[in-house]
């Protein structure tokens, strides 16, 4: 992976003007990590034997992992379009009730109390600039 | 001496005004609850107070963040040693004896023990800060760029030296992360490399969606699914106090882990996790009955918890004096330190007295806050441990995405967080050491602005790096360092590390299965 990524970079580096080893240019420094990062993937590599086998790691988390990636994606999507509060409002309500299974009444307590709070404290107090929704919200 | 004195002065004259007493404890409490809970650590921590700090002036942050640093050191001790759960990574050496010694009733003598020796130690340490640093910042005046690329290039090979887990992989993802350094405009040319469109990129990757990706993202994405932690214990006021035998056998330990940690905290790396490791391995080989350790032996809670709170100290030395952070918590700092108009290198001592001498003051004044917080009020701060993880995970979510969008009002710094949190949960899963990426991403810069004008200072000849004696004895010294990492892969030896501490280092997440 290591080794594919800096052959990536190479390809990428190549609209760049690498100057000379005297006077390197925007290109130089990118190129030297790219062969830097390669020779270190290939010493990697070739020492795996040493590592346990990827069969042997538990991915019993790997679900939940999911889900709260996906809420980052949603957050990151929905947080200049809807508001803080209600990107906040919707992303917890996704965790904790379908992922967790938490009983609607602790769900929507625990949701309004963080986005109002959080936006109370972060926005008016602290004066952190935070997105408002279409409706102000 | 006098110089100094009069300079201590200044500093306690700015850290006793009434704003910045009130930032320091506020600071302190954030860290102690951050260290505290598991997911968050110190430089995620710092990482999402950053923007609430804009509305600061200087010296006020800096205070508020270092408090927040040495904060968390204090309540990590706390879990580790109740559940042993280590808040924060440097604590995970005080789970082996310290819930022992609470499995055995003897939770309050070891949060004391933990406490006293964070304290001394930090305190001793902050001394050390104050003598070091200004002697430091002078001979570093002789810096040139050459200087600056060698010591740049020497602090990530010991970085990669002292990281967990192996050279080569260390080395990749130091690699790596000096590589998506290089996304944004070269300053010296204008270039805008790797945007693909994207105009944010500009000013290059932030550090700060990058830090909570890494260690704060990736924490929760690994621990979400585990099993719930065992009960909490909450021990009472007057089970605090150690025995005479106790006391007696934690002093040694807590002076050689103040003296080994402000050490190890100067050299680059996570210094704070380092210490701990060395300093339990040094107790236990120095101790008279090593069977001890693992069963509860208060020398492995004190020796370890006043190494990682000295370590915080010296850290800041290389930070203040040269302007080059030595781990990823000083490179978030420097970040901070940037943000409000200030340039940590030699001349900062000599320019802004009230903010080194303040922020110095501060440690003192903050230390003994902490001792305060962290021994009476120990039962108060262990009730937040009762809120379930999975209603804990989302709110710590939710002040992952505030604070990463509020650093630059921008949604491809979410992204970024995410991005790098699955990264990181990915790398920390293939047993990846993940310290050297922030400080690659702060490096790569400095690193590739100093080269190039090394070059252009010498015509492009590269004998500068040599024919400068400072730069010469760096690189020669990172030099032998690259060649000792690489003599295990020769010869099939166990490193030093293994050797050291007697076992494997185990990961957060292995330590967070109860």
């Amino acid at each position: 992976m290591l080794v594919l990524f800096s052959l990536g970079v190479m390809w990428e580096t190549r609209v760049l003007p690498l100057g000379s080893l005297h006077n390197p240019g925007p290109g130089y420094m990118p190129m030297l990590l790219a062969i830097v990062l390669a020779g270190m993937g290939l010493l990697v590599a070739l020492g795996g034997g040493s590592s346990p086998p990827l069969a042997s790691l538990e991915w019993a988390e790997g679900k939940h992992a999911l889900a709260i990636l996906g809420g980052c994606a949603f957050a990151a999507l929905a947080l200049e379009r809807l508001g803080y509060r209600l990107t906040v409002i919707i992303l917890l309500v996704f965790l904790l009730w379908l992922v967790e299974r938490k009983r609607p009444g602790v769900v929507a307590a625990w949701a309004l109390g963080l986005a109002f709070g959080s936006f109370f404290l972060f926005a008016n107090l602290l004066k952190v600039p935070l997105p408002r929704g279409p409706l102000g919200f | 001496m006098v110089e100094t004195l009069q300079d201590l002065y200044l500093g306690f004259s700015v850290a006793l005004s009434p704003s910045v007493l009130l930032y320091a404890f506020v600071g302190c409490v954030i860290g102690t609850l951050v260290g505290m809970l598991p997911g968050v650590g110190p430089l995620a921590g710092i990482s999402l107070l950053l923007p609430a700090t804009f509305g600061l002036n200087a010296t006020t942050a800096i205070v508020l963040l270092a408090g927040i640093y040495y904060g968390a050191m204090y309540g990590g001790s706390t879990t580790s040693i109740l559940m042993r759960i280590p808040g924060e990574a440097a604590s995970v050496m005080t789970c082996i004896d310290g819930y022992a010694m609470t499995r055995k009733g003897r939770a309050g003598p070891a949060l004391a023990i933990a406490a006293v020796g964070s304290y001394i130690a930090g305190t001793v340490s902050i001394v050390g800060l104050m003598f070091l640093a200004p002697l430091l910042a002078s001979f570093a005046l002789r810096f040139g760029p050459p200087e600056y690329f060698a010591l740049l290039i020497l602090g990530l090979l010991v970085l990669a030296y002292m990281s967990g887990g192996s050279m080569p992989k260390a080395l990749a993802m130091a690699a790596l992360w000096l590589l998506l350094g290089m996304i944004g405009i070269d300053t010296m040319t204008g270039f805008f490399r790797f945007h693909y469109g994207l105009v944010e990129l500009g000013d290059g990757i932030g550090v700060v969606p990058v830090a909570v990706g890494l260690f704060g993202l990736s924490e929760i994405l690994l621990t979400a699914g585990q099993a719930t932690p065992p009960a909490v214990m909450k021990p009472r006021l007057r089970e605090l106090l150690p025995s005479r035998q106790e006391w007696r056998e934690s002093a040694w330990p807590i002076g050689r882990g103040t003296v080994l940690g402000f050490l190890i905290g100067i050299i680059p790396g996570s210094a704070h996790i380092i210490s701990s490791f060395v300093s339990y391995a040094v107790e236990r080989r120095l101790s008279r009955h090593p069977e001890r350790f693992g069963q509860g032996a208060v020398e492995g809670v004190a020796g370890p918890e006043s190494a990682n709170n000295s370590a915080t100290s010296g850290a800041f030395v290389p930070m203040l004096a040269l302007g080059v952070p030595s781990g990823p918590i000083p490179a978030v700092m420097l970040a901070a330190m940037m943000v409000h108009g200030i340039s940590p290198g030699p001349l900062l001592i000599k320019q802004q007295p009230e903010l080194f001498w303040g922020f110095i003051a501060s440690m003192y004044v903050g230390n003994v806050v902490l001792l305060i917080l962290n021994l009476p009020l120990v039962g108060l701060f262990v009730n937040l441990l009762r809120i379930p993880y999975p209603l804990l995970y989302p709110a710590i979510l939710v002040f992952c995405v505030l604070g990463v969008y509020a650093v630059n009002g921008s949604v491809v710094d979410v992204w970024i967080m995410a991005a790098t949190g699955a990264l990181g949960y990915l790398l920390r899963k293939f047993e990846f050491e993940t310290a050297p990426i922030v400080l690659g991403l702060v490096l790569a810069p400095m690193l590739e602005m100093s080269l190039r004008q090394s070059l252009a200072m010498s015509n492009g000849d590269y004998a500068i790096f040599i024919n400068r004696p400072i730069a010469a004895v760096m690189l020669l010294v990172g030099l032998a360092l690259l060649l000792l990492s690489l003599r295990p892969l020769l010869t099939g030896r166990l490193d030093w590390r293994r050797r050291l501490g007697g076992q494997a280092q185990p990961t957060l997440a292995e330590e967070k299965r109860p």
